[in-house]
């Protein structure tokens, strides 16, 4: 699905989130919205998940807008910072859970359900852990259940909050290959949010750096990974990718 | 300079054993005082004259009113305060607003505000000389020395209980497995069935037990409110304080002692549900 992003602003009270930005995603595009805390990166994915609405500007997906569109009409898959699994629940029916919610009329058979999630399952590669409990799993499996419980809504696009924030630099590694494969097999526009350039620019095909002042966060450069490094647009971005080069 | 000579060595982190001992014995010693002696007393002094007699005097139809109503007074007000509270702190947790603190202030305020004051106000505002009580009275539904007046007193003491459980907790568990609901397309209510109230149960069954046992007990403000007609809303505190200052001590005795089996059954409730879902417990407090 395109994403159209048209001179979206937010602000919380009287405090700045976002200042009017624009930005076009490809239909099937991996996309990193790159930047240091208080760039508003996270508040344009929630934006565009409709878990919170722009204070001016509209948001279009494939040429229809969609700025007031409600959180559960959206279908986009939604990967929280600490996955937010529902603890009370074991993984099958935190993966079934989307599938459940659907009115009578649109909701899948019991055995068609059970089918899905069993796919799903295979898809993130842990097949036999439909049983347990969030509490149960390692970092690493939480946050592949959180990608396959989104994608079980079949859902318009993925956006991910921070994906490999909680998860140390090895199992890191191996989920980035494995979103990217995700990625690659089920098409969808994904949208991630990253303060690590290096996730950014090895993952992404389209990385946005995003940088923060008190008037809110803003968009200092949208580029191919290779592009932004050999030819960084502002200051900022220079400074920025140099920085984390080095340590 | 006297000379240290260590004898036994211990980490700095433990207390000495005669601190401990002391300190066992001191608790031991306050409970056994405060607790455990009070509710022999009255057990013992309902049975001083024997079973018969103790059984007896709640057969009267005094006595039997006086249980009636409290455990109708408790039926209506705990259900009602637990959908309240439940609101309550929902509207608390999940919501930025103005004024959030002040909220939470005034929810405590039946806490700090002693029972009886609570019951002059509800006498003040809904009694026969004032504009509401004297229209509802008209319409055959007084408030004041009646059972609504009661059921009123008693919500308004008890009210924060179940809120008070559940802020803490709602607090701690944030927002993300609620929005996780929405955006997998659930709507607000089946979110909240699904989702809030599982993770919830175990805060809000002990804040309705809480809630439960200070609802049957309530004095001041109903001794306020209900006028205290015998036989018609004399709750069990207000009719064990007059058998007892008409010097019926197996009766006040009698009835104290089903009071406090009434709150055993509460506690043994609770205390059974803990042990008998500790591991769902455990697993709703670790994620």
């Amino acid at each position: 699905m395109h994403i159209e992003i048209d001179e979206i602003s937010k602000s919380f009270g009287t405090t700045a989130a976002l200042t009017p930005v624009s930005l076009a995603i490809p239909s099937g595009a991996l996309v990193a919205l790159l930047g240091p805390s208080g760039s508003g990166k996270t508040t344009l994915l929630r934006i565009l998940g409709g878990l919170e609405f722009p204070t001016s500007g509209r948001v279009i997906f494939d040429g229809v807008d969609a700025t007031g569109l409600s959180v559960q009409d959206r279908r986009a898959g939604f990967v929280f910072q600490s996955y937010a699994l529902f603890r009370h629940m074991t993984v099958f029916d935190n993966i079934a859970y989307g599938l459940n919610a659907r009115p009578r009329a649109s909701r899948p058979t019991r055995a068609e359900i059970s089918r899905r999630v069993t796919k799903l399952l295979e898809l993130i590669q842990l097949p036999d852990i439909g049983a347990r409990y969030p509490s149960q799993l390692s970092g690493g499996q939480r946050q592949r259940v959180a990608l396959a419980r989104a994608l079980a809504i079949e859902p318009r696009m993925l956006l991910l909050d921070e994906p490999f924030g909680a998860l140390d630099a090895k199992v890191r590694k191996e989920l980035r290959q494995g979103l990217r494969d995700i990625h690659d097999t089920t098409g969808l526009t994904t949208v991630f949010v990253t303060h690590d350039q290096d996730e950014a620019m090895e993952l992404a095909d389209l990385v946005v750096v995003m940088s923060g002042s008190t008037t809110g966060g803003k968009i200092e450069q949208i580029g191919k990974p290779q592009d932004i490094r050999a030819k960084p647009a502002t200051p900022f971005v220079k400074e920025f990718i140099s920085a984390c080069d080095f340590v | 300079m006297s000379e240290i000579t260590p004898t036994t060595f211990r980490p700095a982190s433990e207390d000495s054993p005669a601190f401990r001992i002391a300190l066992t014995v001191t608790v031991l010693a306050v409970l056994v005082l405060l607790l455990f002696a009070p509710l022999i007393a009255v057990f013992y002094e309902a049975l001083r004259k024997g079973w018969v007699e103790a059984v007896t005097s709640l057969a009267e139809p005094e006595a039997l009113a006086a249980i009636r109503l409290t455990l109708t007074v408790a039926a209506i007000a705990v259900p009602l305060n637990a959908i309240f509270g439940v609101a309550a702190a929902w509207f608390i947790t999940k919501y930025d607003f103005r004024g959030k603190a002040f909220l939470i202030t005034l929810i405590d305020l039946p806490f700090s505000v002693s029972p009886v004051a609570v019951g002059l106000c509800v006498v003040l505002t809904f009694g026969a000389n004032t504009w509401i009580g004297a229209s509802l009275v008209e319409a055959g539904y007084p408030i004041v020395f009646a059972l609504p007046g009661i059921v009123l007193a008693t919500m308004i003491v008890t009210f924060p209980f179940v809120a008070r459980e559940l802020i803490p907790v709602m607090i701690e568990q944030g927002r993300a497995e609620e929005e996780a609901a929405l955006t997998l397309g659930a709507s607000g209510w089946r979110t909240f069935l699904t989702v809030t109230l599982p993770n919830i149960r175990w805060a809000l069954l002990y804040g309705v037990l809480l809630c439960n046992a200070r609802a049957m007990g309530e004095f001041g403000a109903v001794a306020v409110v209900s006028g205290k007609i015998r036989g018609q809303t004399a709750t069990m505190p207000i009719t064990i304080e007059m058998l007892y200052n008409e010097y019926m001590s197996v009766a006040a005795f009698a009835l104290a002692a089903v009071l406090a089996f009434l709150a055993f059954l509460t506690l043994g409730l609770k205390t059974f549900l803990e042990i008998r879902h500790a591991d769902a417990l455990a697993a709703s407090r670790r994620h």
